[in-house]
């Protein structure tokens, strides 16, 4: 698949103020399909996510993508728990990431209607960003995420503030953009969407990678008691 | 009382006779406060985009000084241009002490930490917000600087706004810097300081009616320009 592929991670931690928040993390990953993070609230997924994309500490080990640091940054993308809108209209916000490029207005703005268009925002063009309702800020984040044609693109609890609807709207479009070739890394605790997207399942427990394999696997036979737990819908702690 | 009516009197008469004298100090206020004000601006809005934006090893120095040259007393900083331009001082050979020049720099002196520290208010509050999505698309120093600036362009005429009216409202420095010269670098504050020194109440109180609707008037102006308050528009 793409050049950017495959990442290898060897004992990488990260650590704030002498806490390990996740690590040390050992991981092969291929670029394809949907690798999707699970595990309980505080357990490192965020962490482990922004330590891949590269925004974290780095306090250990080492992240190789195969591409240089440079290219493998432009390569990815990164949709947030709570997206972040810029103080400009919906077609603005979609077009920044080619207008911080030096992509001329005009191109910027066609393409940036091209994925309102294909995230269901084709309505809202020039509605301020922050006006938008949550699940259409999550799809605008979606779109402008896109929109530089990332190699792979993290999803950190995409889901996690959206109702039924919105969701399967999301998902829908991840599933789109995992067709087209995109290589997606989601995190989430609901095991439901996990079910729904997942190729390859990476379940983290304290900081640390507990299990993983193929989704299907997992979810037919989990190997640990804490992922059996955790499939259950026990707490796990 | 009688001296409030009467100033209310001279400000209409002045002002619906089209006097001569009024015009012409009205705008030498209008000219020396609005090029300060450009030229701070210029100065003010990029060092407080540097302020939200760099980490480097003085900022939280630089900021805490920038807000207490804020409460700049306008009258050393008079006295401090004064005597950096006078004849002796080490700018004396440009010849400008008494000139409309002079008063734009010790004006763009005052003002500068006002509108900076200001700015840099609201350029940090933006910057949290925009933190991880900026950094995570790996944006340079400079667009983020133009992001924030481009986005915070209204809570920045704000801060433009208080540079005006700490400038256009200001005596001491340009009554220094300036001589209160007639024809040359009388303005509307230092023409309300001699006709009340003069006894003219009326005069000044007059003049004083005009340097407020005209600082009114310029608020109304930029802020119906940048259509601040048509809905909200962010």
């Amino acid at each position: 698949m793409s050049a950017l592929f495959p990442l290898t991670v060897r004992a990488a931690k990260t650590a704030r103020r002498g806490t390990v928040l996740v690590g040390p993390v050992d991981l092969e990953m291929s670029g394809e399909g949907t690798t999707v993070v699970v595990g309980p609230n505080g357990s490192g997924k965020t962490s482990l996510l922004t330590l891949l994309h590269g925004t974290n500490r780095l306090t250990a080990g080492e992240i190789t993508w195969s591409l240089p640091m440079e290219d493998a940054r432009a390569a990815q993308a990164f949709v947030f728990q709570r997206p972040v809108m810029l103080r400009r209209s919906v077609i603005d916000n979609i077009a920044y990431p080619l207008h911080v490029q030096g992509v001329s207005r005009k191109q910027a703005r066609a393409q940036a209607r091209d994925w309102a268009n294909r995230v269901g925002l084709g309505a809202f063009l020039a509605r301020p960003a922050r006006s938008l309702s949550g699940g259409e800020q999550q799809k605008l984040a979606l779109a402008r995420a896109m929109i530089g044609a990332p190699k792979v693109l993290f999803l950190d609890e995409p889901c996690a503030a959206l109702d039924g609807r919105a969701t399967r709207e999301i998902e829908a479009i991840l599933t789109e953009i995992r067709a087209a070739g995109t290589k997606l890394i989601l995190s989430t605790h609901d095991l439901g969407q996990a079910r729904r997207l997942a190729d390859d399942i990476i379940f983290l427990l304290h900081g640390k990678v507990h299990e993983q394999g193929t989704a299907k696997g997992f979810f037919a036979g989990p190997q640990t008691p804490e992922a059996q737990a955790f499939l259950r819908g026990d707490i796990v702690e | 009382m009688s001296d409030l009516w009467g100033g209310l009197g001279q400000a209409f008469w002045l002002i619906v006779t089209f006097d001569a004298g009024l015009l012409e100090i009205t705008l030498r206020s209008l000219q020396v406060t609005l090029t300060a004000l450009v030229i701070a601006s210029f100065i003010a809005f990029p060092l407080a985009a540097i302020l939200a934006v760099r980490r480097f090893r003085w900022r939280r120095g630089v900021i805490a000084v920038l807000n207490a040259l804020m409460g700049l007393p306008p009258v050393v900083v008079g006295l401090f241009v004064y005597v950096l331009l006078s004849r002796s001082g080490p700018f004396g050979v440009f010849g400008l002490l008494f000139t409309p020049t002079a008063m734009i720099i010790a004006q763009v002196i005052i003002i500068v930490p006002l509108i900076a520290s200001i700015a840099h208010q609201s350029l940090r509050e933006l910057w949290t917000d925009y933190h991880d999505l900026l950094i995570s698309m790996n944006v340079s120093q400079s667009q983020k600087m133009r992001t924030l600036l481009w986005d915070a362009r209204r809570a920045l005429l704000t801060a433009a706004l208080a540079g005006f009216g700490r400038g256009i409202g200001e005596v001491g420095a340009i009554m220094i810097v300036g001589g209160n010269i007639d024809q040359v670098t009388r303005v509307l504050t230092t023409a309300i300081a001699l006709e009340t020194g003069r006894g003219d109440f009326a005069l000044a109180l007059g003049l004083g009616f005009v340097l407020i609707a005209l600082a009114i008037a310029i608020n109304i102006a930029m802020h119906a320009l940048s259509r601040t308050e048509v809905e909200g528009r962010w």
